[in-house]
């Protein structure tokens, strides 16, 4: 009699489930279409790529693709990729924290809500609109920097052509369209530190420079740790539309501005050179998530909250 | 002290004025650009006060309102469709997550967290979307790719599902019979609804401002979205200038005011309507961070 009673209960209680397994399905069936059969596909890295017999029935080459593209592009781009994400990384930590800060100390309400709505501003907008902006200054003919450079008695310059700028051009485009993003984070945590610390710091006589240093940064320490390892995470992960529309997708400028993303773009939509392309793919694939999983032990281990699994 | 508050307020009202100013310069430039006559902007380029001001960029767009109304159509069609796809999916999956009973709730938890971790990148994604499921040249291409779910959103919405509702409400209602879709439809949506316009407002942008999709997926100029029609335009005086570089003039393009006039039409609804969902944006950027 218990026997039946259980599996009695067991079968309800499998029938309370279904209608959870149904809710759940949609949202699984498009994971798996948009993200675990591209993983499967990843085996394509491995195959000399055939358009009549599509991705699945292509014949295996093993790494002839990998050998191909570490004897060309393999280490620029990995290269350009690390360099400038480490520099977007600092640099924007730097900026983030010190407009964050002067945001803070700001007592009017309505200048602190104008400040914070114009800088995120940038933010909002995509990649092809900031490729528009900065032509408005670079374009060579009718570029705005090239009048003002005229207007002085200096020779133009030819901004798309000359790559030895777009190191610096790329880094402050970036930062500019991302200050936004880095204030409102450090912003968030600012607010929340209690208003006695710096009052008591002020009756001791502590000057701003003081409370910034020992109270304002060391109590930022936590959201700057965890978002600084998070960014490293993804550190093998470029922009695609940085690299990709704000240099104009300009040949003689890949020395400096080719990063895995625009090089694998490439090869898949311009060169035809998918095998390459994606043993590139699979070479970033494979990086990103062990760099993803290494930083995310560590940020397990500095903070718990915040680790992603 | 006063003093020295006082300095350091002023200080950096300063700074932020000059930072506010950077921000702005560009659009102010792009907007001046775009009502500068053509001529003047090709002899002189383009200048904060040009010498003759002029509506012929707009007139020009006026001509081609078709192609520009077309364009928006789609962007506000993608944006409100993909969005209203994406909350369905993402609401549902996560209530799934949220039972913490749910034999199996660990691997489909695993398999969701998983697909932010590895990533099949952009070769198989595209060779699959393309080939295995012909999404070439269809309205589809700008909607399912990449932006229809996402897992971050679903852990945020479980773990709203799971620590901001009360339990004993489901617990009565089921006792009352409602239907786990009922529950969700009647009871968790409208108690969830802080975090699902926070998601909604990022999952639109994203629409919005998706060009990638496009540029991956579309021959077809007629499916072209804004973004789309800005980066196409990009390209080609893009070529063009290239070009020119070698020989070629770019005076006999008509263009230069017309492209700036293009990316403004393209921007101004979003900027008119960011003061008022501007306090959702910072929220949105603030969740998102916390994890991702």
């Amino acid at each position: 009699m218990e026997l039946v009673g259980k599996s009695n209960k067991k079968r309800k209680k499998i029938k309370h489930w279904i209608p959870f397994y149904i809710m759940g399905l949609p949202g699984m069936i498009y994971l798996l279409i948009n993200n675990y059969l591209p993983m499967v596909g990843l085996q394509v890295a491995f195959k000399k790529w055939d358009y009549q017999k599509g991705m699945w029935f292509s014949d295996w080459i093993g790494l002839k693709n990998f050998e191909f593209l570490f004897k060309s592009q393999a280490f620029r781009i990995t290269r350009n990729t690390l360099l400038y994400n480490l520099t977007f990384i600092i640099v924007g930590a730097i900026l983030g924290i010190s407009v964050a800060i002067l945001v803070n100390e700001i007592q009017s309400k309505q200048f602190k809500k104008i400040y914070q709505t114009i800088i995120l501003l940038p933010f909002l907008m995509s990649m092809v609109i900031v490729a528009y902006l900065t032509y408005a200054y670079l374009s060579p003919q009718t570029g705005y920097i090239n009048n003002i450079l005229e207007a002085i008695g200096l020779n133009r310059i030819s901004w798309y052509s000359e790559k030895k700028y777009w190191p610096f051009i790329l880094v402050f485009v970036q930062q500019w369209k991302t200050i936004g993003f880095g204030m409102v984070i450090y912003l968030s945590s600012i607010v929340g530190i209690s208003k006695d610390y710096y009052e008591a710091a002020e009756l001791d006589g502590a000057t701003k420079w003081q409370q910034i240093r020992t109270i304002t940064l060391p109590l930022l320490k936590p959201t700057i740790i965890t978002l600084l390892i998070l960014q490293v995470g993804q550190i093998f992960r470029s922009d695609f539309g940085l690299f990709y529309q704000v240099p104009m997708d300009q040949g003689s400028l890949y020395a400096v501005t080719d990063t895995i993303d625009t090089f694998v773009y490439r090869g898949l939509m311009k060169t035809n050179n998918i095998g390459m392309s994606a043993a590139a793919g699979f070479y970033q694939s494979v990086v990103c998530f062990i760099t993803v999983v290494i930083f995310n032990g560590v940020i397990r281990k500095v903070n718990k909250e915040n680790a992603m699994f | 002290m006063y003093r020295e508050s006082r300095r350091w307020r002023i200080g950096a009202h300063i700074i932020l004025m000059f930072m506010t100013l950077l921000a702005l310069l560009p659009f102010i430039l792009l907007i001046i650009a775009s009502f500068t006559d053509d001529q003047v902007a090709v002899i002189n380029g383009y200048r904060y006060l040009p010498e003759k001001w002029s509506l012929s960029a707009y007139k020009y767009i006026a001509n081609e309102a078709e192609t520009i109304f077309r364009a928006y159509g789609i962007t506000i069609f993608i944006t409100i469709v993909g969005t209203a796809v994406n909350l369905f999916l993402t609401s549902l999956l996560a209530y799934m997550l949220a039972q913490d009973e749910l034999p199996g709730a660990k691997m489909f938890n695993f398999l969701v967290i998983f697909t932010m971790l590895f990533n099949g990148g952009l070769v198989p994604t595209y060779l699959i979307y393309a080939s295995t499921f012909k999404i070439r040249d269809t309205i589809f291409a700008l909607i399912v790719p990449n932006l229809l779910m996402n897992a971050f959103n679903i852990i945020l919405v479980k773990n709203y599902f799971r620590f901001s509702l009360p339990k004993e409400l489901f617990e009565s209602s089921r006792l009352d019979g409602a239907s786990e879709f009922q529950i969700l439809k009647h009871i968790v949506l409208p108690l969830s609804k802080p975090i699902m316009a926070t998601i909604g407002l990022m999952t639109s942008i994203a629409y919005w401002n998706d060009w990638q999709n496009g540029l991956y997926y579309l021959n077809d100029t007629k499916l072209y979205s804004v973004q789309n029609i800005l980066n196409a335009i990009n390209t080609s005086v893009q070529f063009l200038a290239t070009n020119s570089v070698s020989g070629a003039n770019i005076t006999d393009i008509p263009t230069t005011t017309v492209r700036m006039a293009i990316a403004v039409v393209g921007i101004l609804p979003i900027i008119i309507a960011y003061p008022f969902f501007q306090q959702y944006f910072v929220k949105g950027i603030t969740l998102g961070a916390v994890k991702g």
